[in-house]
């Protein structure tokens, strides 16, 4: 066999690739079709409610991605990830709200809310943002950046646990709140919305949305497959090592803060990545991506899905994203109890998640 | 990569670079084993809250010896293995590995660089990995990052690996998880695991613990047909174990070294007889 059919065998088995294909072919090629091919009106027409639904839910799932493979694997639990989210979310909001351009409410060529606060110009943050390539950048570095640093100094420190846990927790607050202050140069608590363009072209036309779509499909497998290649290396192994003996990795003369710190790093820039593809999806990115609970629910995600699985992740995100945009609509004050009911049925009573519950169930019967 | 800045907590060392201590390790040169000594403990004291573990220890220990040192519980001997390997800072003292290399001033992955390989009390090794998987990642290798992204295991590290497993009578278990392993068995893995790092010094804390006579046995002939190639310090309790591989043997008792000689004449040193038996 060559390098690459090895590669392909490593990643996953036939069965694998094959319900792998069955949703690339789902996402690239039904839903553009009944989105835009087929009428409104035909029972087969797929409405732009749904392509931004499932649009969102798989940025969620990217997010989900990366939470596993820093908890799942590495056995960092964080509970601050919505903030590098949000932090990419906010570097292409940056953009977006650039593209405006005079379209505004006051017709002036800056955002609204600044001519509201009286700016006369940028604040330095948006240097060059009209660029899209810089943004693009700074969608990748900022969330890196950050997570790079604190990471360093905590890793190097051995906080672990829940005490890191609980800094993750404090981190995303209080960006949260450096983010509602109007002064911070982010439009405070409305945050960036109104958007109108991506690259010149109008953002809400159906062939953006499906192309935002597309590009967000075509992320998620990539991150689903580069995330099986690092667990499935040498390095992804001395990850799981290192959350079930990190003494022993040390004496086997590993250095598990450059370990913790790779993939947190890597974790936090795809969070970033996924902020970004969301914001012009779904039309606002505020502060409140950032609080506190956001980043428990998407612990929560994994722990449904089964954790240390990477697809596990995905189908976590997908079942309890559907089942909010399903509650939020029906019984919208039930949400956060069902949420916690969810989540502790499974740590009950699911302790490996849904994908657990199905290799449970197939031991059973074989 | 920048040096880091500031934040130092009570157990961190002067400086880690994140890059790479694999560099660093070869930058601490090799060891120099010229005077025969591949061990070199002076002085060493370390108390927690006002306990004293270890109390002025000194002990040096010869390239290929194979030292066992016994003592009852509580006499400092795994606190005396967590100062070498770097786990513990003790109070006052020196450890050198050779003639110039100072342990004190290494983390824990660059004293397992140097040369140094341990094996836990408590038997530690990946639960979750298979038994193969074990010896994968604690063979001697590149053990930085960027390299461990691409790494393929060749054909003589394949060799090597089964070559532990042979030796380590695993061969039948090689995919098995871990964690399924009988106690005795996870102690051998161990005991592979640092046989795959290739060491200049063991250090083996309590080794048959749990062990079946028979499977102690075979500890012993492992640890013998070793011991010349490579230095053992080994810790235990087991005294007809000691007796079977020990040509010098220390006795530790509260935190220092209470008699040191042949195994017949430790044993019947009047203060050994008083610690062991006159409680
Ligand atoms: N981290 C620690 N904190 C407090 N006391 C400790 C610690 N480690 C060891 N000790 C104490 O130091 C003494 C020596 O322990 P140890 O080296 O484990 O003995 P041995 O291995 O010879 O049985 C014991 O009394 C133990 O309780
Ligand atoms: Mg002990």
């Amino acid at each position: 066999m060559g390098p690459v059919s090895l590669l392909i065998a490593r990643l996953y088995g036939p069965r694998g690739w094959m319900t792998l294909a069955a949703f690339a072919l789902a996402l690239f090629v039904v839903f553009p079709l009944c989105n835009l091919a087929i009428p409104e009106g035909n029972p087969l027409h797929l409405s732009a409610y749904w392509v931004s639904l499932v649009g969102k839910i798989m940025c969620y799932a990217i997010v989900a991605l990366a939470m596993d493979l820093a908890w799942g694997y590495a056995g960092i639990l964080s509970l601050g990830h919505g903030l590098f989210f949000a932090l990419g979310g906010y570097a292409f909001g940056m953009y977006l709200m650039r593209q405006i351009g005079s379209d505004g409410q006051y017709k002036a060529n800056m955002p609204d809310f600044m001519v509201f606060l009286d700016w006369k110009e940028f604040p330095w943050a948006w240097w060059n943002s009209d660029q899209f390539w810089w943004c693009a950048l700074l969608v990748v570095l900022v969330p890196g950046l950050l997570a790079f640093v604190f990471g360093f100094f905590a890793f190097r420190s051995r906080i672990k646990g829940v005490y890191f846990s609980i800094i993750t927790q404090a981190l995303t607050y209080a960006a949260m709140l450096l983010f509602f202050r109007n002064a911070t140069g982010f439009g405070g608590n409305n945050g960036f919305t109104d958007f109108k363009r991506i690259l010149d072209i109008p953002v809400a036309i159906p062939s953006t949305r499906m192309a935002l779509f597309a590009i967000t499909a075509a992320t998620l497998i990539g991150s689903l497959l580069l995330g099986r290649y690092i667990v499935t290396s040498k390095f992804g192994r001395i990850l799981a090592a290192i959350r079930d003996a990190e003494s022993r990795v040390m004496f086997c003369g590993y250095n598990p803060v450059h370990y913790k710190l790779a993939i947190w790093t890597f974790s936090a820039v795809l969070c970033g990545i996924a902020g970004a593809l969301y914001v012009p999806q779904v039309g606002i990115i505020n502060p409140s991506e950032m609080s506190p609970a956001n980043s428990i629910e998407i612990a929560i995600w994994v722990a449904v899905g089964g954790r240390g699985t990477l697809v596990g992740a995905i189908v976590g995100a997908g079942l309890v994203n559907g089942a909010k945009s399903y509650f939020t609509q029906a019984f919208p004050e039930y949400w956060l109890y069902v949420l916690g009911l969810i989540f502790i049925l499974v740590t009950l009573f699911m302790p490996k998640g849904v994908v657990g519950l199905w290799s449970q169930w197939k031991n059973r019967s074989a | 990569m920048e040096k880091p800045l500031g934040v130092e907590t009570a157990s961190e060392r002067p400086s880690i670079d994140p890059a790479v201590d694999f560099a660093r390790a070869i930058e601490h040169g090799k060891p120099d084993f010229a005077h025969g000594v591949i061990l070199y403990l002076d002085d060493i004291s370390v108390s927690f809250d006002g306990f004293q573990a270890l109390n002025k220890l000194s002990l040096a220990i010869d390239v290929g010896e194979l030292r066992c040192i016994i003592g009852p519980n509580g006499a400092g001997k795994t606190t005396m293995m967590d100062v070498i390997t770097g786990k513990t800072r003790p109070d006052s003292g020196t450890v050198f590995f050779g003639q110039n290399i100072d342990l004190l001033k290494m983390t824990e992955p660059e004293v397992a660089h140097a040369g140094v390989g341990r094996k836990f009390q408590k038997p530690t090794i990946f639960e979750q990995h298979t038994v193969f998987e074990n010896l994968e990642l604690s063979m001697k290798a590149d053990k930085r990052v960027r390299n461990t992204l691409f790494a393929k295991l060749n054909s003589e590290q394949r060799d090597r690996i089964a070559e532990t497993l042979r030796q380590i009578r695993l061969e039948d278990a090689a995919s098995r998880i871990a964690g399924l392993l009988s106690h005795g068995q996870k102690q051998w893995l161990e005991i592979g695991m640092l046989l795959m790092q290739e060491p200049k010094l063991l250090l083996l804390d309590e080794p048959v613990a749990g062990m079946s006579d028979d499977e102690t046995e075979r500890t012993a002939e492992l640890f013998l047909a070793l011991a010349g190639k490579r230095s053992l310090v080994v810790v235990e309790h087991d005294m007809a174990f000691v007796a079977k591989i020990a040509r010098t043997v220390t006795v530790l008792h509260e935190g220092s070294v209470l008699a040191e000689g042949p195994m017949e004449r430790v044993q019947n040193d009047p203060r050994v007889i008083e610690v062991y038996l006159g409680r």
